[in-house]
């Protein structure tokens, strides 16, 4: 809590300029399980979270999906960073990064992808696609620390 | 005082022999340390969601594999999914289960895969009693006003 106290005051981009605040993470997870834990993971590192249960809910949260009209969608403006399960039924974690990248409003939000698998090419390929770090699961309590470290990076 | 530390000893001797005896893992370990003032019943509600997370699966797999034609992309699906949640809770001989079901589910082997879903409940089932008990414990200790001791 101290570190974000002590940052300056953090422009939102839409000309306002707030006081430092809690990071707002959006967490994506198909299973019950991972997403209390990614939540609690995120409560610990000070953020604000909310999840989403698929990749289509996400993009709906954040005012992407193909019958929305983003510019009436605020909470995509107010997310600091996705942090998604790439094994997902209907939209991989992967399909979501793309989607997210494609997007002139999210593309330089911070994405962390989440997998059980250990895949190097899949690894990579999210890498490449943009993704600010790949996470194994399951996630335990040390990664508290890599994930906020990764936030105070992305809020400079 | 002494009601607790006799509490206290209960909960320590049957954690101990849940991990000695691989029901758990580390994994269940690292969510005890996500357990704090401010998020207090944190296991519990991540037990309870694996209870109820489980049982859906279960069902599902069940009815999957009793099909005319089974799909075997959907069990492999549900597998995966009941892998993924045993593996996040430490329940590790749930998750061992699940891997030699997986196995199965790649060959598209039926017998095997009905084998493995009746190993795999048998091991829920057991896991699901210990940590109801352990749950049970741990409100003990709280109830009789004492700290849940920290097995690190």
């Amino acid at each position: 809590m101290e570190m974000f106290a002590n940052s300056s005051s953090i422009s939102k981009g839409m000309g306002e300029v707030v006081a430092s605040e809690e990071p707002h993470v959006l967490a994506v997870d198909d299973n019950l399980v991972d997403r209390k834990l990614v939540e609690i993971l995120l409560k610990k590192s000070s953020c604000k979270v909310t999840t989403a249960e698929d990749g289509l809910r996400a993009l709906e949260y954040l005012g992407l999906a193909a019958h929305q009209d983003s510019s009436k969608n605020s909470n995509g403006s107010k997310v600091n960073m996705i942090i998604t399960d790439y094994c997902m039924p209907g939209m991989t974690g992967y399909e979501l990064l793309k989607k997210i990248k494609e997007s002139s409003m999210m593309k330089d939000v911070p994405v962390v992808i989440m997998s059980s698998e250990n895949i190097p090419t899949r690894i990579h390929q999210c890498m490449e696609e943009g993704a600010q770090i790949f996470m194994l699961k399951p996630l335990k309590h040390s990664d508290v620390e890599r994930l906020r470290c990764q936030i105070m990076q992305c809020r400079g | 005082m002494e009601i607790v530390a006799k509490l206290q000893k209960q909960f320590m001797d049957f954690i101990s022999a849940l991990y000695r005896e691989r029901f758990l893992d580390d994994q269940f370990l690292q969510l005890q340390k996500l357990q704090d003032e401010s998020n207090p019943d944190f296991v519990c509600e991540v037990v309870s969601l694996f209870f109820e997370d489980s049982e859906n699966l279960i069902n599902n797999l069940t009815a999957a594999l009793q099909q005319q034609v089974v799909d075997f992309k959907q069990v492999d699906s549900h597998v995966h999914q009941f892998k993924g949640s045993s593996s996040s809770i430490g329940a590790q001989r749930v998750k061992n289960a699940c891997m030699a079901f997986k196995t199965f589910c790649e060959e598209k082997n039926i017998e095997g895969c009905v084998q493995c879903l009746q190993q795999v409940k048998h091991e829920y089932f057991l896991v699901k009693n210990k940590l109801e008990t352990l749950m049970m414990l741990e409100k003990q200790i709280l109830a009789a006003g004492g700290r849940i001791p920290d097995l690190s």
